[in-house]
């Protein structure tokens, strides 16, 4: 049985390094702010949110009647359509259609369900070679180090972090930090790989039921690169991505990317309708627990996430933690709410990780209840036993916390006998603009 | 379908069907065209700068001697319209990866939209899909009469339902993967310029 990680304690040693803190916290706060100023050019974001949620609701409640729809379009498309019950099978599946083809190199686009099922290693214990196409996931990749955030994997590196590693890898100048010079590295370096590769594979950000369509949003290209550059083209998509119609992608797509980095919409939002003429395309419809939580009444709801990342860039703690530090695939208050449905004991710790301010909420495109399911996985923990001795101790000091406590000398709460609050990093460490009952707007310097 | 294969289907279809929550309608979704720009061509030329295209909006009476001196280095120049010939043309690409050693490549694209910036392309433009990622530049063409206002409007186009292939293309590749600096280009095209010009024949392309 796997040991609980201990987010609080690897958040201590990432808290330690004050440049990389310092920058992640900055990146990631510019970018909420840069989704602000989108949400605010758009007079109906509010109602496309509403619609955003309710077309989700619609679609999971309905789910195996639009899989069997999308399942039949895609086939009548000419795409190969498979099913997979657990990461294992996915993993099966995708190495036995390059094995029948005698295929040992894949490029791959960034794909969170294949981080999901470790398809890398998996791929790579059988002798498969698989180079990373997106710009920041083949950095990690490179750095033997999973993703750190959701849609910009290697965010928490800085320019120096990369110039080194790339000296490393490609013998580039280590002291040339230009990121233009950088990405030019990792251009030409993988380019040849790109361009001589018999497959390639993506995931999905949305699938569309009404016309059997994969859609992916890239702003590197780096997907339809690799779907297209090869003849071979595998898409893997968890099976709770799917939505109705062209029309409710377009309330999709209006959201995703405004939220994510501020930007009115990927440079490439592709849709793959079928194979290309010559070509073969295969979609893998995964599970991995995704059915079970359907029916969980209080946490189907995190099925809704379109991992836009607003609610980690958004999130105190995620910003001043690193995404590393929950050990997990998906992470941030996403995570943390997701994560317990793989393996409750080896995650009990991770809903613990939030201030419950409900910021995360509130900038959510999808409108999921976070910071309550946040709170109702603390509860389930309790009820389950999953809660270690000290920590029940500690949330049982923080109920009996006066209400207006005292900053110390250090910024830390104190109790009003003068000690630090055990719990200190479950309190708000910042008041959250969009908060309930927190009106106040943030007060740091982003330049 | 192998047996397995038809054992997972079933397995979760059924754990779908036992666990999903009561059905929920789905809403009407508008187009929100209340709110839509008072000048489709201008915000499509606001929106796609802000995206690191470029939009050229001055009559450009002579297409080579334009690109030629826009891209004076470009030696392989590929043409994906009829009215132009350019140094090569997408039929005579061997192999999908021979892409790459376009310079420069034109195109018309069917579709803007003027709240994105985005212009639409799929295989029947490109004919090579990988042009639109492995070419080094693209310069494409768009009659200002086929702006649409919002992205609603954009997927009703009929490529959405038809094409095995179409992607909205907003500039050029781009990342901001290293230290959070956006850079152009990623592993896509280096640069997107977009000229606004009549289509010669309305009846032309058909989708």
């Amino acid at each position: 049985m796997s040991r609980p990680v201990d987010q609080a304690k690897n958040a201590e040693t990432f808290l330690a390094d004050t440049v990389h803190e310092q920058r992640l916290d900055e990146l990631l706060w510019a970018m909420r702010m840069r989704r602000d100023a989108a949400a605010r050019q758009v007079p109906e974001w509010e109602e496309l949110r509403t619609l955003a949620s309710e077309i989700k609701e619609h679609t999971l409640s309905n789910l195996s009647q639009y899989l069997i729809q999308f399942e039949a379009r895609a086939t009548a498309n000419g795409m190969i359509v498979h099913w997979a019950r657990d990461a294992h099978e996915h993993n099966q599946i995708v190495y036995d259609i390059l094995a029948e083809q005698g295929i040992d190199a894949l490029i791959k686009s960034k794909s969170m369900l294949t981080e999901e099922c470790e398809l890398r290693p998996f791929l790579e214990r059988r002798g498969i070679r698989v180079t990373e196409t997106d710009l920041g996931e083949r950095i990690q990749q490179l750095d033997n180090q999973p993703p750190g955030h959701i849609i910009g994997p290697s965010i928490h590196k800085t320019t120096k972090d990369v110039a080194v590693l790339f000296s490393q890898k490609y013998g580039s100048d280590p002291n040339n930090e230009d990121a233009a010079y950088l990405a030019g590295v990792m251009r030409e370096n993988t380019r040849p790989d790109i361009l001589k590769a018999h497959a390639g594979m993506t995931g999905a950000n949305f699938v569309v039921a009404e016309t059997g369509a994969i859609v992916v949003a890239t702003n590197e290209g780096n997907a339809d690169l690799s779907a297209h550059t090869s003849p071979l083209h595998i898409c893997s998509v968890g099976i709770e991505k799917i939505i109705p119609t062209r029309e409710s992608l377009a309330v999709f797509i209006r959201l995703l990317t405004r939220s994510a980095t501020g930007d009115t919409i990927t440079q490439y939002t592709s849709t793959f309708r079928g194979p290309r003429k010559g070509a073969t395309m295969h979609v893998i419809l995964v599970d991995n627990g995704r059915s079970a939580r359907l029916g969980m009444k209080r946490f189907w709801h995190s099925l809704k996430c379109i991992r836009c990342a607003a609610c980690m860039n958004t999130c105190p703690v995620y910003r001043r933690s690193g995404g590393l530090s929950y050990g997990s695939t998906y992470m941030g208050p996403i995570g943390i709410i997701m994560m317990p449905t793989f393996e409750i004991r080896k995650y009990s710790e991770l809903p613990f990780a939030s201030t419950l301010n409900g910021s995360c909420t509130n900038v959510c495109p999808v409108k999921i209840d976070i910071h309550e399911q946040i709170y109702g996985w603390r509860e389930v923990m309790e009820e389950n036993g999953q809660i270690q001795v000290v920590k029940k101790e500690a949330m049982r000091v923080a109920d009996a916390q006066p209400s207006d406590p005292l900053p110390d000398r250090h910024g830390h709460t104190v109790n009003r006998t003068g000690s630090p609050s055990p719990l200190r990093h479950l309190q708000p460490l910042e008041c959250m603009g969009q908060a309930p009952g927190c009106p106040g707007s943030h007060n740091r310097n982003i330049s | 379908m192998s047996s397995s294969q038809a054992l997972s289907r079933n397995t979760i279809l059924d754990s779908v069907r036992a666990n999903q929550p009561a059905a929920q309608s789905m809403p009407t979704i508008p187009h929100f065209h209340t709110n839509n720009p008072t000048d489709l061509v201008a915000t499509f030329c606001e929106s796609i700068a802000r995206m690191a295209g470029v939009v050229v909006t001055d009559h450009v009476p002579d297409l080579d001697s334009f690109l030629r001196t826009k891209f004076p280095n470009a030696k392989v120049i590929c043409s994906a319209i009829p009215e132009y010939g350019g140094t090569t043309q997408p039929a005579s690409l061997n192999h999908w990866s021979e892409a790459s050693t376009i310079d420069v490549c034109i195109l018309r694209s069917p579709m803007g939209v003027a709240e994105t910036g985005s212009i639409l392309l799929s295989d029947i433009e490109l004919q090579v899909n990988t042009i639109a990622f492995l070419a080094h530049d693209l310069m494409v063409l768009l009659d200002t009469k086929q702006i649409v206002a919002n992205i609603h409007d954009a997927y009703q186009h009929t490529y959405f339902n038809l094409r095995p292939y179409s992607v909205l293309m907003t500039g050029p590749s781009g990342s901001g993967d290293i230290g959070g600096i956006v850079v152009h280009p990623a592993q896509g095209v280096r640069s997107l310029t977009v000229l606004l010009s009549p289509a010669p024949d309305a009846g032309q392309r058909t989708g």
